[in-house]
C-alpha cells in the first residue's frame, strides 16, 4: 500500500513492523516507509483482533453484553463496563443508589491507576528501561488483588451492573485499599527517580512525537494524549457521571505535546486518582445502603437511543445504544479512544527515527482489543 | 601443582614445540573463557533479578547452579533446530557467529590473571587486543546482511556505525594508560601499577572514558542498539536459533567480562593490591620478596603458589565488581537512539578522550626529568615508589636494577 513505486521513493525501504513485534502492544502492524532509520510515512494496519463485539451485542440481552465490554480495553475493563451500563441506565432512566455510585467511582479510579501503571511499565520497557516495568507491576498486582476480592476476577471483571454494581465490598476491603494508596504514593516517587530526571529518558522523550493542541483536537484525540498538548478536556469535569461531581481533583495538562508531556500528564493523573480514591473510601466508610438499584428483571427499554461517554484511562470512551423496545439492542456502538489516538500516529511520527516510533506509540498508549473490537 | 600450572601457563612442557604451545594457549583461553562466561551469565540473571525484585534462577543445579544453570541453557540451545531462513545467504549466515565468537576468546590470551599467569604475554599485548576487537563488527555486519531480514540489516548497520565510532575513544583511553606505563604488555602495565600505585590515580579519568566506550563496544544498555529488542525485534541475530544464537550470546557475555577485566588490568591495578600485597608478603609473612625479582623480571618459581592464587582471587574480585557496575548500569538506564549514540561518541567522548590523553602526556612529560634515560616511562616514577613496598632494588635507590625501570621482559 505504500510500497516504493514512485521515482522519488528511490532509496527508501518499507518495513513491516508487526503484527509480531515486541513493541506494537498487541497485534498491530505498522507499515513504515523509511529512508535509512528515518521514518517518511507510517500506515497502521489494524483488524487482527477483530471479534465483532458490536455485532454480537445485537443478539444478546442488555445484561449479557456486559462481559463483552470487558474484552474491549482489557486493561481497563471496569471503565468499559461503566461506559456501557451508564448508556443503558440512560436508556432506562434508571437511578443508581448513592453507595453504588461511590463504589463505581472508587473502582474506576483504581482501574485508572492499574492501567496507567501498566502503561508506565511498558513505556519504560519500550525505551529499554526494563526495571521500571517490574516495579509498576508489583504495585499493579495489589490493585488486581483488591479487584479479585471484590468480584473474583483479575482482568475481566464484569463488576458493573445496570443500576448498580455486582456486590458490595467485602469486610476490610476499604482499609486494604487505603493501605495500597499509601504504598502507591511512595512508589510513584521511586518511578520518578528512575525516569523523570534521567538524561537518557529525557533525550528520548522530549521533543519527540509532537502534536499541537489544534492538531490534537482536529484528529479527535482524547485522554492524556490530548491533555499532553495543553487541552484541558476531561469528561469527568465536563459531564460528571457517578460521583465525579462530588469529588475534588485537578485536570492534569502539559503544553509541550511531546512524549515527555504525555508521560508527565499520566503521572499527575495517577496522583489525582489517589486523591479521588481516598475521598471515595472516606465517603464509603460512613455510607450505608443498597449497591443495586431497581432495575427490571428483564431489561426492555422503551424504543429510543442513548449515548454515554466516560473518561477512560486512554481517553473518551463513548457508548451509543439504540433500543426498539425488545430485550436485545438494535445497535450498540463503541467509540474507542485508542482508535482516534492511533490515527494521529502518522502525523506524529513523520521524520523521526525508527526508535522514536516505538516511543511515540508507547506514549499514546493504545490497546488493540478496543481498536479492533 | 604449582610447577604444573606454571608450565601450563607458559606452555613449556611441550618441549618448546611452537605449534603445540600455541594450541595449548588457545585451549587454555577457551576453557577459561567458557567457565567464566557460564558464571557471568548466571550472575547477570541474578543481579538483574535482585535489582528488579525477582529471585532469578533457583531450580537448576542446586548449590552448583551458578555454573550448571548456564550449562543447562546452552545444552537446551544445542538441541534446538538450527534454522536457516529460505532467503538467507547460506555460507555467510553460517560463518558469521564464529567471526564474532573467535575474537571474543582470542582476546583472553593477553589477560594477566595473576603475576605469572598469563596465557601468552605478548610484547604488543594491548595492540593485539585493539586489532582483535575490530573483527566482531565484521561478523555482525555479515550476520545482518546474510539473514535477509530488514531488522537484522538495520541492527548490523547500527552496529557497524556504533562499534567503529567507539573504538576510537576506547583506543585513546587505552593509549593514556600505555603512555603512562610506557609499555604495551598487559603484564608489565599491571606490574607498573603494582610498584607505582599512585599512577592508578592519574588514569582514573581514562577509566571512565574506557568504561563508557567499553559499554558501547560490547553493546550493552544504554548502547545495546545492534540488538535493541523493543525496536529491532532482536537486531542482527533475529534469524538465528539454536547453537548459532548461543554463540552470539556467548560472545556477548565473554566480551562483557573481557572489557571489565581489561579495565581492571589497565586502570585498577590488575591482580595487584597496589603494592600492599608485596608489603604484607615481606613484613607479615616474612617471605624473601627480593628473590622474586631477577633483573627486574618476576621469577615464577620463586613466588609461593599461595601468593599467585591470592593475586588471581584479587583479579577476579576486582573484575566482578566492575562487571557488577556494568550490570547495574544496564538494568537501570534506558537506551539511547542511534543518532544520540553517534553524537555522544564523536562530540563528547572523543574530545574528552583526546583531552585526557593530552593531560596524561603533559603529566608524563612533567614527571620525566630532563635527560631521563629510562626508555618509555618517566624515570621519576622509580623514586616515588612507596617506602618498603617496592622491590628491594627500587627501595634502595638502585634505579638501574629495579624492575620498575624495566617493566618489559629483559
Amino acid at each position: 500500500m505504500i510500497l516504493p513505486a514512485m521515482p522519488e521513493d528511490y532509496g527508501t525501504t518499507v518495513v513491516s513492523m508487526g503484527p509480531q513485534h515486541p513493541s506494537t502492544h498487541g497485534v498491530l502492524r505498522l507499515m513504515l516507509k523509511m529512508d535509512g532509520e528515518t521514518v517518511l510515512r507510517l500506515v497502521p494496519v489494524i483488524g487482527y483482533l477483530h471479534r465483532g463485539t458490536e455485532k454480537l451485542a445485537e443478539s444478546r440481552t442488555y445484561t449479557m453484553i456486559i462481559p463483552y465490554t470487558d474484552r474491549l480495553d482489557y486493561l481497563s475493563a471496569m471503565y468499559m463496563n461503566l461506559g456501557y451500563v451508564l448508556a443503558v441506565e440512560r436508556l432506562l432512566g434508571l437511578e443508581v443508589p448513592e453507595r453504588a455510585r461511590w463504589l463505581r467511582t472508587a473502582v474506576a479510579e483504581l482501574q485508572r491507576l492499574a492501567s496507567h501503571l501498566l502503561w508506565l511499565g511498558s513505556f519504560a520497557l519500550d525505551l529499554a528501561a526494563t526495571t521500571v516495568f517490574l516495579y509498576t507491576f508489583r504495585e499493579r498486582e495489589i490493585i488486581l488483588d483488591l479487584f479479585e476480592t471484590l468480584c473474583g476476577a483479575r482482568l475481566t471483571y464484569n463488576y458493573m451492573r445496570i443500576g448498580g454494581v455486582m456486590a458490595d465490598v467485602p469486610a476490610g476491603w476499604l482499609g486494604r485499599a487505603a493501605d495500597y494508596l499509601d504504598v502507591q504514593e511512595r512508589m510513584l516517587v521511586e518511578y520518578e527517580n528512575l525516569l523523570t530526571g534521567n538524561p537518557i529518558f529525557r533525550a528520548r522523550t522530549e521533543g519527540i512525537g509532537v502534536i499541537s493542541g489544534a492538531d490534537a483536537v482536529n484528529f479527535g484525540l482524547s485522554g492524556p494524549t490530548l491533555r499532553g498538548s495543553g487541552v484541558p478536556y476531561d469528561i469527568r469535569k465536563l459531564e460528571p457521571y457517578d460521583a465525579y461531581g462530588e469529588v475534588e481533583f485537578a485536570v492534569a495538562t502539559r503544553e509541550a505535546g511531546d512524549c515527555f508531556a504525555r508521560y508527565e500528564v499520566r503521572l499527575d493523573e495517577m496522583r489525582e486518582s489517589i486523591k479521588i480514591v481516598r475521598q471515595c473510601l472516606e465517603k464509603l466508610d460512613g455510607l450505608a445502603g443498597e449497591v443495586q438499584g431497581r432495575a427490571p428483571r428483564v431489561i426492555k427499554p422503551a424504543a429510543g437511543e442513548a449515548y454515554a461517554r466516560v473518561e477512560a484511562p486512554r481517553g473518551l470512551f463513548g457508548v451509543f445504544s439504540v433500543s426498539d423496545g425488545t430485550a436485545n439492542p438494535v445497535r450498540v456502538r463503541f467509540r474507542s479512544p485508542s482508535f482516534a489516538n492511533l490515527c494521529a500516529l502518522d502525523h506524529m511520527c513523520r521524520g523521526v527515527k525508527l526508535a522514536d516510533v516505538v516511543a511515540v506509540l508507547g506514549s499514546i498508549d493504545i490497546v488493540l482489543g478496543e481498536i479492533d473490537r | 601443582m604449582d610447577t604444573w600450572l606454571n608450565n601450563l601457563w607458559h606452555g613449556v612442557t611441550l618441549g618448546g614445540n611452537e605449534v603445540m604451545r600455541s594450541l595449548m594457549v588457545a585451549l587454555l583461553s577457551l576453557v577459561i573463557m567458557l567457565v567464566v562466561v557460564l558464571v557471568v551469565i548466571w550472575l547477570e540473571r541474578k543481579v538483574s533479578a535482585d535489582i528488579q525484585n525477582r529471585i532469578g534462577p533457583i531450580r537448576t543445579g542446586g548449590v552448583l547452579g551458578f555454573v550448571l544453570q548456564s550449562l543447562a541453557d546452552a545444552l537446551k540451545l544445542l538441541m534446538k533446530e538450527d534454522l536457516r531462513p529460505a532467503g538467507a545467504d547460506r555460507w555467510p549466515f553460517y560463518i558469521a557467529p564464529y567471526l564474532v565468537f573467535l575474537p571474543a576468546f582470542m582476546a583472553y590470551m593477553i589477560l594477566p590473571f595473576s603475576a605469572t599467569w598469563i596465557p601468552q604475554d605478548v610484547k604488543i599485548g594491548i595492540l593485539y587486543y585493539c586489532a582483535v576487537s575490530a573483527v566482531p563488527v565484521l561478523g555482525i555486519a555479515i550476520a545482518g546482511w546474510a539473514s535477509n531480514n530488514k531488522w537484522s540489516l538495520l541492527g548490523a548497520l547500527r552496529s557497524a556505525a556504533q562499534l567503529v565510532s567507539y573504538e576510537i575513544p576506547l583506543g585513546l583511553a587505552i593509549l593514556a594508560a600505555v603512555l603512562l606505563h610506557g609499555t604495551l604488555e598487559t603484564g608489565a602495565i599491571v606490574r607498573s601499577q603494582w610498584l607505582n600505585p599512585w599512577l592508578t590515580l592519574l588514569t582514573l579519568p581514562a577509566l571512565l572514558i574506557f568504561l563508557t566506550a567499553g559499554l558501547a563496544e560490547v553493546s550493552r544498555t544504554p548502547f545495546d542498539l545492534p540488538e535493541a529488542e523493543s525496536e529491532l525485534v532482536s537486531g542482527f541475530n533475529t534469524e538465528y536459533s539454536g547453537m548459532r544464537f548461543a554463540t552470539f550470546f556467548l560472545a556477548e557475555f565473554s566480551a562483557s567480562f573481557f572489557i571489565s577485566a581489561l579495565a581492571v588490568t589497565l586502570f585498577l591495578g590488575g591482580w595487584s593490591l597496589w603494592g600492599l600485597d608485596l608489603a604484607w608478603a615481606r613484613h607479615v609473612f616474612h617471605w624473601d620478596t627480593a628473590a622474586w625479582f631477577v633483573d627486574g623480571a618476576l621469577v615464577p618459581a620463586a613466588i609461593p603458589f599461595v601468593m599467585k592464587a591470592f593475586w588471581f582471587a584479587v583479579f577476579m574480585v576486582k573484575t566482578f565488581v566492575v562487571l557488577w557496575i556494568l550490570m547495574w548500569v544496564k538494568w537501570t538506564l534506558p537506551r539511547l537512539r542511534i543518532d544520540q549514540v553517534l553524537n555522544f561518541g564523536w562530540k563528547a567522548l572523543l574530545p574528552a578522550a583526546l583531552a585526557n590523553l593530552l593531560l596524561v602526556s603533559l603529566v608524563g612529560a612533567w614527571l620525566q626529568p630532563a635527560g631521563g634515560d629510562t626508555p618509555g616511562r618517566p624515570a621519576v616514577v622509580n623514586a616515588i615508589v612507596l617506602p618498603g613496598v617496592g622491590p628491594p632494588g627500587a627501595a634502595d635507590g638502585d634505579a638501574a636494577g629495579s624492575p620498575a625501570s624495566a617493566p618489559g621482559r629483559p
